[in-house]
């Protein structure tokens, strides 16, 4: 599998805390039986109200791959749509001051780190993506960096997503599935599921 | 580190193996499985050529997408058909059971599980939804996962997950009349905010806890979730087993015993060391309101919608954007604020005890002109018991209407939709911008026996006016 340990690109900033999974990806486009064509619909409703100034359809930021954010993005509703849409749009890393917990958990089954900062950092870089929406952002999970041409700042990522990410073994589903004895012995202990036996 | 809790013993006795990340690979004793956050995984089961080893372990039924009113087949809407046709062949294929419409054991699927016995002590539950924190009412270790970790879980029956703090959360005291678990929920979350319980596993106890029913207990864990928490649990203790005693999937005979000796072990030590800890006191607790665009942002029925300046800085830039949203003035009121729709149902607050505190509060009332209000069960069993009981005649006579069970206007992936920047009183969990349908649609949380009070008057009511509890 492939590893992810730099992601390098233009920075989308996207301001506001509590951004939720609805927001992201409002519960009508959840009627599908697959992932494809959610891209399209990235924070459509936010976007039909901003009239063209939200920051996904502003034309500088088109082909950006790291989504800087604030507090509490990807709250809510446990939909893995939500990075589903944000990766199919092109999306590829987040910088946040912190993250709902599932959501985060589903950005990294999918690859994409979400790498945290303090709120004074992310302003800086929202500024700086303001200003120069060129600015190409290089994200580094080695020494937990994200870099600019002028500028360095430190990241964190808990340490076993990190691993996971930097080994390549994000999906951790051929894992889980390699290790049928050990998880039939712990079945085979589990009290509920032999009452009365 | 906590250390003793049941969060603890519960990890430990379900951890498989540490992964070489150091994530620990858990077993998932239960599984829960719907229509929306299936399909998906099923077809990478199919792509990478994987079995389902523990089908006995997971449990579907459909809930997300179902019409209210005439769930005949096929659907109207062809996309939501699409998806109850994938979950029924899907179940098929993979042999794990399905509760279909019709079959007396659908609903919504926290609901159902509950109340068929399926969700039980110690266990470690995990379903695509984040209100599976529902079931940690019982003492299970229970949380909402993605779509590719219930690929993870059907082929696996394991999860690859770093361990969480615990905090425990507790309230003491009696609750004032009028005042309910949904009101102590919003309370919490109000004062630890939406993000507070971020890498917490909430365990929540005290004297409150100790007095409520089950329900009341499933409607405080499930929203745990909007308190940033992905599980939230209570220590199981006698309340918990009358419940589960003669429910379907409940241990009978010796296994009972087995049963009761081995739930009673894993709850919290006397001792034990939790991560922090927090109290409130519930004689301060009012019925409790959200004005704004998150779960947070709640306030007594008897106070205004905040002023800027009295909230912390961070608070604020959301602050203004809920004022222009909800189209609600600083220092206004929230008393008297005029609803287009009432809404009692859904995983929060759709189960039999919340329908018997409207029905309290609709009995010889009748919904104000002008507002569309519906009752929806959260499951059949629900919705038969209710009947039973006469609690349909009541909202029948009182004007509401009377549905079958679904999510309904909770999340609107179904009929059930605001429409344009109606403003809906909610016995639901989320007051998101656009969550029930209409882009901008308005939604008020609060309790059951509230939504009622705003459906009979057309406005934001005191419950406890109506009652007479006035103190």
């Amino acid at each position: 599998m492939q590893t992810v340990v730099t992601i390098t690109g233009r920075g989308l900033p996207l301001p506001g805390n509590d951004i939720d999974t609805d927001r992201i990806i409002p519960a009508r486009f959840l009627r599908c039986v697959t992932f494809d064509g959610l891209g399209e619909q990235v924070f459509v409703d936010d976007r039909a109200q901003a009239s063209g100034q939200h920051p996904f359809d502003n034309p500088a930021y088109q082909g950006a791959s790291i989504l800087v954010v604030n507090g509490n993005f990807g709250c809510g509703s446990s939909r893995e749509h939500a990075p589903q849409a944000l990766y199919r749009w092109g999306i590829r890393a987040l910088v946040g001051e912190s993250f709902g917990e599932i959501f985060a958990g589903n950005c990294t089954a999918i690859g994409v780190p979400c790498v945290t900062t303090s709120p004074l950092v992310i302003r800086q870089v929202q500024q700086l993506l303001q200003s120069d929406p060129q600015t190409l952002l290089v994200i580094n999970l080695e020494p937990l960096q994200l870099g600019c041409d002028s500028h360095t700042w430190p990241v964190e990522l808990g340490p076993g997503t990190r691993r996971m990410l930097m080994e390549g073994t994000w999906d951790a589903c051929g894992q889980l599935v390699g290790q049928a004895e050990l998880i039939r012995a712990r079945a085979a202990q589990l009290p509920y599921l032999h009452w009365g036996q | 580190m906590s250390q003793g809790t049941l969060f603890d013993k519960v990890w430990d006795l379900h951890t498989v193996a540490t992964l070489p990340s150091g994530q620990t690979q858990l077993f998932i004793g239960l599984h829960l499985i719907h229509e929306v956050t299936s399909p998906q995984a099923f077809a990478m089961l199919r792509e990478r050529g994987l079995s389902v080893p523990f089908p006995s372990r997971t449990v579907a039924t459909v809930d997300h997408i179902i019409p209210t009113d005439n769930q005949a087949r096929p659907f109207a809407d062809q996309l939501a058909e699409e998806m109850i046709q994938a979950l029924e062949r899907n179940c098929q294929d993979f042999g794990i059971q399905f509760y279909q419409v019709g079959s007396g054991r659908q609903g919504i699927v926290h609901v159902i599980a509950p109340e068929l016995g399926l969700t039980q002590p110690g266990m470690t539950i995990a379903c695509g939804d984040s209100h599976t924190s529902t079931h940690g009412a019982f003492g299970a270790i229970a949380f909402g996962i993605g779509t590719s970790q219930v690929r993870d879980v059907l082929a696996s029956q394991t999860l690859a997950l770093p361990k969480l703090k615990v905090r425990r959360v507790e309230v003491n005291g009696s609750l004032p009349p009028g005042v309910y678990a949904k009101d102590v929920i919003l309370h919490v979350i109000r004062h630890l905010g939406v993000q507070g319980g971020v890498g917490y596993a909430y365990e929540f106890g005290g004297s409150t806890l100790a007095a409520m029913g089950m329900e009341e207990r499933m409607t405080i864990c499930n929203m745990a979730i909007e308190g940033g928490a992905r599980c939230g649990y209570v220590n199981p203790d006698a309340t918990t087993f009358t419940y589960l005693q003669g429910r379907e999937f409940a241990p009978r005979g010796k296994a009972w015993d087995e049963a009761l000796a081995w739930w009673s072990s894993i709850a919290s030590d006397e001792d034990a060391v939790y991560d922090d800890r927090v109290v409130f006191a519930a004689e301060n607790i009012p019925p409790t309101i959200t004005w704004g665009i998150t779960p947070g942002q709640g306030i007594g029925v008897d106070e205004v919608v905040p002023v800027l300046e009295n909230l912390p800085p961070a608070d604020q830039p959301i602050a203004q954007e809920a004022y222009r949203y909800m189209q609600l003035s600083p220092g206004q009121p929230i008393q008297g604020t005029r609803v287009d729709v009432c809404f009692v149902g859904s995983c929060t607050n759709g189960r039999l005890s919340d329908l018997r505190e409207a029905a309290r509060v609709a009995q010889g009332r009748r919904v104000a002109t002008g507002v569309k209000a519906f009752i929806v069960p959260g499951s059949e069993q629900v919705k038969h018991q209710a009947e039973a009981e006469g609690l349909d005649q009541v909202f029948l006579a009182a004007g509401f209407e009377w549905r079958q069970a679904g999510c309904s206007l909770c999340l609107a992936m179904n009929p059930d939709q605001l429409q344009g920047d109606q403003i809906s009183a909610s016995s639901s969990n989320r007051n998101f911008k656009g969550r029930q349908g209409s882009s901008t649609g308005r939604t008020l949380l609060m309790s059951p026996a509230m939504v009622v009070a705003a459906a009979v008057t057309g406005q934001v009511t005191d419950v406890r006016k109506l009652l007479g509890m006035t103190n």
